[in-house]
């Protein structure tokens, strides 16, 4: 909000980024191999770090290399070069540490509510009775306790990503990956999952990477947005553009989104992602002449 | 709105669909009726009743028509007393009311030559054939299959052979099974087998390989690997159009079942369907052929309404005979905790 003073959002960034690092990206690089024998890099040279507590977005136009991006930090793809550090410590693989909510619903079709969010304890090797217990705390947090006996059919697109979310943290990861996660919703429930996503992570210890393609979400959820680029010329491949700090109070309103520093701040990402999409690199359209059309108008 | 009977990909009106349903029996029905009862409609033959004065016609004798009316013809040039007979069908196409007199009173009449079973006796047979080369196939064959559809490793290791020999036709082993089985119901059982165990890891493998990967993902972000990630997730993904794939499986079995059991000594339903051609009881043919495949029909609608009980996740109403089951198993669970 434009009322509190800008010392007080810097400070709190500046004691944000003093927190130890959660998640460090270092020189992260990936590249497929083609059908003819040459590769496509999708990604390369990709280094930054999410602090303890952080709630980091990532941003960029498509074919930038985000989706690669968040699949390596989950473990679903190896990177073919650089490496992830969790806690300081070269990580690799699928680890519940990790916590991931995609954006099509993954919860599993034949287990209730309850059964899926205690999968993950179960596979941790966790007694059923407690498994239980703690899997109701976590579905009473995003809210749906009523529905813990449910099959995911029943269930809404939005309250199956809180169940998601709820899955993802009872596992308690270090750090939650989210890859487009409410891509797929209407914008109303959107908004919502947006509200209740920015509750979870004040009442829980959360570490959030989250990855979008809109921007007012981007800026709406984070403290910093780390902002990927597509390849160009000059650059050949999707690379990390710049880190920017979001330079909104916490916590978060609806209001915000008309303030001065949300507008700038949007202006200067869509300044860094449009840059290059220049008209003349559009191929023109074939001009058509729709007489009937033209003269019904007319 | 009227609703239409014909709109592109929309479902009728349950009243609709259930009168469809009811029409899909009784018409062919009808058709049957009208060819069997109406002695206009085809009716190629003659039934003599009376030869009159005709040395090559003879009583209850049937014959064509035409021949009938030219041998008539001759007798009546002749002076003499002209035969009597009326229109009637083939031997090979009975009336319905005499296939329905055949499947009630085939369960009533003992069997032609002593030491043959009676029908129940020979249905029995065929079901425990069936039960057995079915069971053998699938207890052996949905593994394979899922270890297919999992690792590619098992995948290429076993499905190019089991491709080839799913083109070998079943009743090709016939003579082979006799020699290694025996000739009473070890062929049979292993033609069944031979029937359906290919085929089977070939469709458990596809559909193993329709496992979701995204929920793969998710259950590996979650902690889960190998073992576990084939026991709680691709095995229950996949239960639901397993148990459909056994359904229509089934259904082969039986196809096969008509060959296997005129391999050795004959036996069971084909053994009563063919003795009863050999002695011309066409209508008791009838009763057999409708009898596999009412057992058919009854078994995989009661299997159909048993899977929508076992997977209620998938979101299909369980219908009021599903209930019915559903509320069976609740009465037993709750005895079960107050025991």
């Amino acid at each position: 909000m434009t009322d509190v003073p800008n010392e007080s959002i810097s400070s709190r960034l500046a004691k944000l980024k003093s927190q130890p690092v959660v998640l460090g990206i270092d020189n992260l690089g990936k590249t497929y191999p083609r059908p003819d024998g040459s590769t496509t890099t999708a990604l390369a040279k990709v280094s930054f770090s999410v602090h303890r507590r952080e709630f980091m977005t990532v941003i960029g136009p498509s074919g930038c290399g985000k989706s690669s991006l968040i699949r390596i930090l989950a473990g679903l793809e190896d990177a073919t070069s650089g490496q992830m550090l969790l806690d300081g410590k070269p990580d690799s693989g699928p680890c519940p540490d990790r916590g991931m909510v995609f954006q099509g619903y993954t919860l599993f079709p034949w287990l209730t509510v309850l059964k899926n969010v205690m999968f993950g304890l179960k596979m941790g090797g966790m007694g059923f009775d407690q498994a239980r217990s703690e899997a109701l705390q976590w579905i009473d947090l995003v809210g749906l306790t009523k529905f813990a006996d449910v099959y995911p059919h029943q269930l809404s697109g939005g309250m199956k990503q809180r169940v998601a979310i709820a899955r993802a943290l009872a596992n308690k990861p270090r750090i939650l990956l989210m890859d487009e996660p409410f891509g797929a919703l209407d914008a109303q429930t959107r908004a919502q999952m947006q509200a209740y996503l920015l509750q979870i992570w004040q009442n829980v210890n959360l570490t959030v990477l989250f990855i979008t393609h809109d921007l007012d979400e981007a800026i709406y959820l984070a403290d910093r947005i780390a902002v990927l680029g597509a390849p160009t010329p000059d650059i050949p491949h999707g690379h990390l553009q710049e880190i920017i700090d979001v330079p909104l109070a916490r916590p978060r309103t609806p209001e915000q989104f008309t303030s001065e520093p949300f507008l700038a701040t949007k202006r200067r990402i869509e300044g860094l992602i449009h840059k290059r999409v220049v008209p003349t690199m559009v191929e023109p359209l074939p001009m058509i002449k729709l007489t009937q059309v033209g003269d019904e108008v007319v | 709105m009227a609703e239409r009977w014909f709109a592109v990909r929309r479902d009728l009106s349950p009243r609709r669909q259930t009168l469809l349903t009811v029409g899909a029996f009784v018409l062919p029905l009808l058709v049957w009726c009208v060819i069997s009862y109406v002695p206009f409609v085809w009716h190629p033959l003659i039934t003599v009743t009376n030869p009159g004065g005709s040395s090559f016609l003879a009583k209850d004798m049937m014959i064509d028509r035409g021949m009938f009316a030219a041998e008539n013809a001759k007798v009546v040039a002749e002076g003499k007393p002209a035969a009597e007979g009326y229109r009637s069908n083939p031997v090979f196409l009975p009336p319905p009311h005499a296939v329905g007199r055949a499947l009630y009173t085939a369960f009533l009449t003992p069997p032609v030559r002593k030491g043959e079973p009676w029908l129940h006796e020979s249905l029995w047979h065929s079901l425990t054939i069936i039960f057995w080369g079915f069971t053998a196939a699938a207890i052996i064959g949905v593994p394979i299959g899922v270890l297919c559809g999992t690792f590619d490793f098992f995948a290429k290791l076993t499905e190019p052979f089991v491709d080839f020999i799913r083109y070998m036709p079943a009743p090709a082993f016939g003579a082979l099974m006799v020699a290694v089985c025996g000739i009473n119901d070890g062929p049979k059982i292993a033609i069944i087998f031979i029937g359906t165990f290919f085929q089977l890891v070939l469709v458990v493998a596809n559909t193993t390989r329709q496992t979701d990967r995204a929920l793969l993902e998710a259950a590996q972000t979650l902690g889960a690997k190998g073992r576990h990630l084939v026991l709680h997730v691709v095995l229950p993904g996949i239960l639901p159009n397993l148990y459909n794939d056994l359904r229509i499986l089934l259904g082969w079995a039986w196809t096969y079942l008509i060959v296997a059991e005129l391999i050795g000594a004959s036996s069971g339903i084909s053994y009563f369907i063919n003795q009863q051609g050999k002695y011309r009881n066409y209508d008791n043919v009838f009763a057999g052929i409708i009898m596999i495949g009412m057992i058919g029909l009854i078994t995989d609608q009661v299997l159909a309404i048993l899977g929508r009980v076992l997977f209620p996740w998938q979101g299909k109403p369980p219908g009021k005979l599903g209930k019915i089951i559903l509320a069976c198993v609740g009465l037993f669970r709750r005895k079960k905790v107050a025991v």
